[in-house]
């Protein structure tokens, strides 16, 4: 069946900020979405609150919203465009739930826009726990036993029914957030009452367990002809009960046998069929018992998932693409395999002949008091994917690639060894699931446990503990005999996936001496081609990854063919972290763009699989394979081998490629920009003092403690309170706010209690402690600019809305400032100037300054892409990413013509926390960056733009009912005229004695509550009982910080808006008088920017 | 099922001879290590790109006079177990002449594993080759066709090369030659064992609606199996089986199985055979050589193809439905479409290669496929084949006045 044409525009709904559970791989199915079904001539809209992305590119929809996505807002889009039809199913459970709410309420029906992809009956049946156990059972698939509960009660008879351990699964909830498994009834009645909470319907799902099961998953696809194809088969490392976003996968499926395997493959296109999913890709979960292979049907996404963009990734079959076209009514024999070229058409099912494995990345470092034992609730923040012919070469080159600090199957310590119980001791650390249980797992097979009893353990399928143990037996090979001279064993040890530099530490030789007997012996890695067919036809398509071969005859065959053409390599981000996220796939992704459009061949290097970056058609050529000098200088020689290699760029992809950049210089590689030693200037502490100083600029006061003593002695001298953190944590990590010398002694005492060392090994000549003055209520701000080195363009000056002292990513901003003096905002832009210039920046680069009583101070200097650019380009209308790049391969910037940009429109950035997903953790912020994702406002006006921040970062202000404030000493003068605001407005101020007091004495009326340690009732349970709409809680100190604690966690979970600062208190009230005066209003941002004069 | 842990001092690097060969016909040489029987074998080389189910391929008769080159690298993951061979011979020696593997063979993992896939292979006399770039010798055979070649393991790592390539060389080659008296059974009997379950296994067709008489080419059990679940009872006749030996069983429908070798060498004696059958106006409904010999007695012809189709993920498209069916595909050599008679319909196309599929006889419920919808290994969209000619044997006999006998 050709495509539809009945319908002519389509509305695609994306996934919103990035959170646990939903991150950029819905920007890579977006994006797809977008771009396919552009090119099919239909108009398409978009929503998505996310400006990082680049689905929400100008270019790429014909009208972009940047607005929250909520079913109220999304029904105003309609009204305005009129969209023929709504595809839900590529952003996430966010799009699919908003497109359902709409539907339910009549409003899609009202509007007369019909739902593409998947259509709300069949959304229902697979979302719905009850009617998938009912659906299932109709086509004679077996489901673990189990039984709904809508509260305390019916979850009481569902625990007799199901028995402990139970799996408790929320309804219509993402990444399993709400849900758990109970060991026992106590902790069983706490899982449910967060599930029925976390529940948009109430509802929870009490299972029977089928802990240590092996776990499957099928990505099918389906047309409007009832064609079903698998796309991939996915088998979990971690057996059951581990989330499958937390577990290590391989694909294809490796302990099945063909029989089992067809019952699978038949099982998931019956499950397709029954709940209805008439087009697109879905995704179905199976448990298989181990000793008998009884198989039972887990769930099923209706849409495009996490797993969908891995299956894409790991086979080279765009899911996201095809599906978008089977929307719009094509059959899959009517669709081209883009991999072949067209060879083959889209009805095939890809086959492969390599193995893909994939780990997830946490950040459980960065939750203090958080369980990092992993469950049926996601907290993995990203992922890394490695490619190799066999599971050993696919799995160490996966574990390099995790960017946290392995170099493969590393060694590991069990805490607790040699005091009499070794074995119970393992058992307990290889039986919990923890992020690096693989690692513990290795290393109880090196300690000599046997298979059986890791097995019994840990449950992960002895075939996987087998090949654990053929790497083990290599180490200890290496260990005893030091590295074989001959080309053969050398050739076999990197077919394995060991890397020079693993090589290097279990030989006790230096990674360089490594390389250099490996290149003498000719041992070079090939290039194979991902091409969906196992070689059955030629790939004309460049996407590659490496592995070692021995050749059929001489040379071992490489597929890489590089071309004779000028060609730049581009340095991804690697796996997504707290930190270092989709921004920086966005800025790599133009750089892509804009340097093919220059005509230049691109090459994409990175081994993140949801990202843009690594979709076979962004770059010329993709490499998918670690982020490792070892592994990117061997791209650089083959590529080398023909055509001239302009240049690589690592400012683009964050942390990750900049650390590249010495090993790539000592290489003789050409970096292109602004050159790695001016980076590592600004990020040398005593060469940016010189700089700052011969530039007649200004940074806070700040010192250096090499010993515990001289810490309190540098603190009196620069003046309190001071930021003070250790040099050699990163991201902001342990960094920390104090207002007196005992502070500084309890937070040296602290870190060296968390650290598990002497307080003199904390604070050394090699680990010296970082002293800077804290500016109280100082004004932060985020300038980018570009530079050639000649002329420099300020492309965005953002005020921060939190004072100084919250880490900027954390912090909202708004682009053009809304509150600074323009005096105040051009002696920024001189100095900015003045930085590039001095810096010699080729590129982007970003500023952090901070504003204190009309003196301007600089905080950072980053001459490099910074997590801002995204927000920058959407907002100016500029591609600023893409500017860049081409300036980096040497274009000058004054070819661009680039004029400061009068804004008639004010954008707020706000960041999303995943704090909910980390039970027990104090949901504050703080210099050490916690949220995962941002989302956008945008507006005439300050008050709305926040207030469109907010609702999109899923906050919902009130519009009426009780406000609850409880501030330090310091903020009171300043929270009595919100507070009088919001007052007259009709809202009811609640406060402890202490604020009420002073408030009274100013004028405002208020009620008085009891702080949690005053007695009950107080103000949680008032909170509880949803007597409180809205937090204002500011504090100062350890010990006022831990007493509200209570009050942030009790307001996350009951989704009650809460303030931690002063400045966000004064924005939230300004926003809700915005809200309650006209409302929200939607526009595009194609017509804001168009605007711009 | 577990290996031990390693205990014993670690191993030195001294270099361990390379224990085998595979030599191509034009001389390539190409070195490996030796795995499953030792000795040496001669056969063409082609590739089987499934990632499931290597022990049905490696029991598939239609691969006799050939090595296998399994693409995905790990092989012998599940081990082997009793009840996935698909030899029905069990006489016969293994048809299938080696294999070629990228990773080594592992301990089996699997609930229903019963043996090791090394072990089974030793016990079967089939040689293996590991450790070898699988891909670029797919790759080699994408570009120059499947070549004729020697494979060898031979512990000592010494081998007569010139011997092994002057010998591939001299090997006449698949082309014009008929395998099937290596793997079709020697006497008839009769099969009523049902498609396999999940914690049932193999049960038996206790109520048989029809009879069916299959000519064993090179029969994979599956596709008895699927006759029987499908509700025939099934005699398996040899393939040299005349007209007369097949209607003297008096069937309801006959059946024309897949196997190896060239059609038009096997059609030689099967083929005027198969067109008696057909003027009886019987059901007929043939696999793979099957559906290759049918073609050839209505007057078709058949060409060896350039690579071949071997594996698990071909898209097939019906024209009758217009849907696409993913289907197992294992054949060398291919019906010329252009060559199709008048009253002879395509019914099936590959959306790979285009390449013929599926016929009928128009008029005549007489029908066949070129690829495996008995699956076994691989999907199974195209069972509703089987019942397709449970339909047609039902039809023929309504249409059949009362007590008269086909013929």
């Amino acid at each position: 069946m050709p495509k539809r044409s009945d319908i002519k525009s389509i509305l695609i709904i994306g996934a919103g900020p990035i959170v646990i559970g939903q991150a950029c791989e819905f920007d890579y199915s977006g994006t797809q979405a977008c771009k396919a079904l552009k090119a099919e001539g239909y108009r398409i809209i978009l929503v998505n609150s996310n400006p990082a992305t680049i689905m929400t590119d100008p270019d790429l929809a014909d009208a972009t919203y940047i607005e929250p996505i909520t079913p109220d807002v999304v029904a105003k889009i309609i009204e305005i465009e009129r969209p023929d039809a709504i595809l839900p199913t590529m952003g996430g459970q966010t799009a699919l739930n908003t497109a359902l709410t709409l539907f339910k309420q009549g409003r899609l029906a009202a509007l007369n826009v019909e739902l593409i992809g998947a259509n709300a009956e069949a959304i229902d049946k697979a979302e719905d726990r009850q009617l998938f156990r009912e659906a299932m059972g109709k086509i004679g698939l077996e489901t673990p036993r189990s039984q709904l509960a809508h509260n305390r009660d019916e979850a009481s008879a569902a625990l007799e029914f199901v028995g402990l351990p139970a799996i408790i699964r929320p309804s219509f909830t993402l990444g399993g957030t709400g849900g758990g498994i109970a060991y026992n009834r106590e902790e069983f009645f706490e899982i449910i009452e967060r599930g029925l909470d976390a529940s948009p319907t109430s509802q929870v799902l009490v299972e029977e367990s089928v802990l240590g099961w092996k776990e499957y998953e099928m990505e099918v696809v389906r047309d409007t002809a009832d064609n079903c194809i698998i796309i991939c088969s996915i088998e979990n490392i971690d057996p059951m009960g581990v989330h499958t976003g937390d577990s290590i996968t391989v694909a294809p499926a490796l302990t099945l046998t063909d029989k089992e395997y067809q019952i699978m493959r038949n099982a998931s296109i019956a499950v397709l069929r029954e709940i209805g999913v008439e087009t697109g890709g879905s995704n179905v979960q199976f448990a298989v018992n181990p000793q008998d292979g009884r198989l039972v049907v887990i769930e099923m996404n209706p849409r495009v998932s996490r797993s969908s963009a891995l299956a894409s990734k790991a086979t080279g079959f765009p899911i996201a693409k095809i599906a978008a076209k089977l929307a719009v009514g094509y059959t899959l024999d009517e669709l081209e395999n883009d991999i072949t070229a067209g060879a083959t058409p889209a009805s095939f099912e890809p086959t492969i002949d390599y193995v893909v494995t994939k780990i997830p990345r946490f950040a459980f470092e960065k939750f203090a008091g958080a369980d990092s034992t992993l469950t049926t609730s996601m907290k993995s923040v990203g992922e890394v994917m490695a490619i190799g012919r066999t599971f050993a070469e696919s799995l160490q080159k996966a574990l390099r690639s995790m960017e946290t600090g392995l170099q493969g199957l590393d060694d590991i310590e069990f805490e607790g060894l040699g005091q009499g119980d070794d074995k119970n001791v393992i058992r307990a650390a290889v039986s919990r699931p923890t992020p690096d249980r693989l690692l513990k797992v290795a290393q109880a097979l090196r300690l000599g446990l046997d298979h059986e009893q890791v097995h019994a353990f840990c449950k992960i399928d002895p075939w996987f503990l087998a090949r654990l143990q053929e790497i083990i037996d290599m180490e200890a090979r290496i260990k005893a005999h030091g590295l074989p001279k001959s080309a053969r064993q050398m050739r076999v040890l990197k077919a394995m996936g060991f890397s020079d530099g693993r090589l290097a530490t279990l030989a006790k030789m230096s990674e360089a001496d490594v390389t250099n007997l490996r290149v003498s012996l000719g041992v070079t890695p090939v290039y194979k081609r991902i091409d969906t067919c196992a070689a059955e036809f030629a790939s004309p398509t460049a996407y590659m990854y490496s592995t070692y071969e021995s050749g059929l005859v001489d040379e071992p065959a490489c597929e890489a063919q590089p071309s004779d053409r000028e060609k730049i390599i581009i340095l991804g981000g690697g796996p997504n972290r707290i930190g270092q996220g989709i921004e920086f796939d966005y800025c790599c992704c133009h750089a892509c763009f804009a340097l093919t459009d220059a005509g230049y061949e691109t090459i994409m290097v990175n081994c993140n699989p949801e990202t843009v970056s690594t979709d076979y058609d962004t770059s010329d050529r993709l490499y998918f394979e670690p982020l490792t000098a070892e592994d990117v200088l061997e791209i650089v020689r083959t590529e080398s081998k023909n055509g001239k290699l302009k240049g690589v760029i690592v400012q683009f992809g964050g942390q990750t490629p900049l650390k590249l950049a010495a090993a790539l210089e000592e290489a003789g590689v050409p970096i292109l920009g602004t050159s790695p030693d001016a980076i590592d200037l600004a990020e040398d502490r005593d060469r940016f003092k010189e700089l700052i100083e011969k530039l007649g600029l200004k940074q806070p006061a700040s010192g250096i403690a090499r010993t515990p003593g001289e810490a309190r002695a540098v603190a009196d001298r620069i003046g309190y309170p001071v930021v003070i953190r250790p040099s050699y944590v990163l991201g902001g990590r342990a960094m920390e706010i104090v207002h007196d010398g005992h502070e500084i002694d309890r937070y040296i005492t602290r870190l060296s209690a968390t650290l598990d060392r002497p307080s003199e090994l904390i604070v050394s000549d090699r680990r010296p402690l970082l002293i800077d003055r804290y500016l109280s209520d100082a004004v932060e701000v985020d300038v980018d600019c570009l530079s050639d080195g000649k002329d420099t363009f300020i492309a965005g000056v953002m005020e921060h809305i939190e004072e100084a002292g919250i880490h900027s990513g954390d912090s909202a901003c708004a682009l053009p400032p809304h509150s600074l003096d323009p005096t105040i905002i051009a002696e920024m832009e001189r100095q900015a100037q003045d930085l590039a210039i001095a810096l010699n920046v080729v590129g982007l680069m970003n500023i952090q300054f901070a504003i204190k009583d009309g003196e301007v101070f600089i905080l950072e200097v980053n001459p490099r892409a910074s997590r801002t650019v995204p927000f920058v380009a959407k907002v100016i209308g500029l591609p600023i990413a893409a500017i860049a790049s081409q300036i980096m391969a040497g274009r000058p910037l004054a070819d661009f013509n680039l004029k400061t940009p009068k804004l008639n429109h004010i954008a707020v950035k706000e960041a999303v926390f995943p704090f909910a997903r980390f039970p027990g953790v104090d949901p504050i912020l703080g210099p050490e960056m916690r949220s995962t994702g941002e989302v956008m406002g945008i507006d005439t006006d300050f008050a709305m733009a926040f207030c469109k921040s907010q609702i999109g970062g899923g906050q919902p202000l009130p519009l009426a009912g009780t406000v609850f404030a409880s501030v330090k000493e310091s903020d009171k003068a300043r929270i009595v005229a919100p507070l009088e605001e919001l007052s007259a407005m009709g809202f009811k101020i609640l406060a402890t004695r202490g604020t009420k007091r002073y408030l009274e004495e100013h004028g405002v009326a208020c009620e008085v509550v009891n702080k949690v340690l005053e007695g009950r009732p107080h103000i949680v349970d008032a909170m509880k009982n949803g007597e409180v709409q809205l937090v204002f809680n500011t504090t100062e100190g350890a010990k006022a910080l831990a007493d509200s604690k209570d009050i942030r966690r009790t307001a996350l979970l009951h989704h009650i808006p809460y303030y931690t600062t002063l400045a966000g208190a004064v924005a939230v009230t300004r926003a809700i008088r915005a809200l309650k005066g006209d409302g929200i209003k939607v526009a595009p941002l194609q017509s804001f920017t168009s605007r711009i004069s | 099922m577990t290996s031990t842990p390693f205990k014993d001092a670690p191993a030195s690097w001294d270099d361990e001879p390379l224990t085998a060969r595979l030599v191509l016909a034009d001389g390539t040489v190409i070195s490996g290590q030796g795995l499953g029987a030792t000795g040496s074998a001669i056969g063409e080389v082609c590739f089987n790109t499934a990632m499931t189910g290597y022990q049905e391929i490696l029991t598939d008769p239609s691969y006799a006079g050939q090595i296998i080159t399994f693409t995905f690298p790990h092989i012998g993951n599940v081990g082997v177990n009793d009840e996935d061979g698909e030899t029905s011979n069990l006489a016969a020696t293994s048809a299938v002449r080696g294999c070629v593997l990228r990773a080594p063979i592992s301990d089996p993992s699997n609930y229903r594993a019963t043996a090791h896939l090394d072990q089974w292979l030793k016990a079967r006399n089939i040689i293996a080759i590991g450790g070898i770039d699988t891909r670029a010798l797919t790759a080699l055979i994408r570009k120059q066709g499947m070549p004729n070649a020697v494979i060898a393991h031979e512990p000592s790592g010494k081998f007569d090369i010139e011997k092994m390539a002057a010998d591939a060389a001299a090997w006449p080659g698949l082309d014009g030659m008929d395998l099937v008296p290596d793997v079709t059974t020697g006497q008839s009997y009769t099969w009523d064992e049902m498609r396999w379950r999940w914690n049932v296994g193999y049960e038996r067709q206790e109520n048989p609606e029809f009879h069916v008489v299959a000519i064993d080419y090179g029969l994979k059990r599956n596709i008895l199996r699927c006759l029987a679940s499908a509700g025939c009872r099934v005699t398996v006749l040899p393939a040299t089986a005349t007209a007369t030996d097949v209607l003297e069983r008096q069937p309801d429908g006959i059946f024309l199985s897949n196997g190896p070798g060239d059609p038009a060498a096997t059609g030689t004696y099967a083929v005027p055979e198969i067109k008696k059958l057909i003027d009886t106006g019987l059901p007929m409904f043939g696999i793979c050589l099957g559906h290759q010999m049918l073609s050839l007695a209505l007057g078709a012809k058949t060409r060896k193809m350039h690579q071949g189709h071997h594996g698990a993920n071909h898209p097939v498209k019906d024209h009758a439905t217009g849907k696409v069916e993913i289907t197992s595909m294992n054949h060398g050599f291919t019906v010329d479409r252009e060559s199709l008679p008048d009253g002879v319909k395509e019914t099936h196309r590959s959306l790979f290669d285009g390449s013929n599929c599926g016929i009928t006889l128009e008029g005549k419920p007489v029908f066949s496929v070129q690829y495996h919808p008995e699956a076994s290994p691989g999907p199974q969209d195209s069972h509703y084949l089987f019942t397709r000619f449970m339909e047609l044997i039902r039809e023929h006999k309504r249409s059949m006045p009362a007590g008269s006998v086909a013929r």
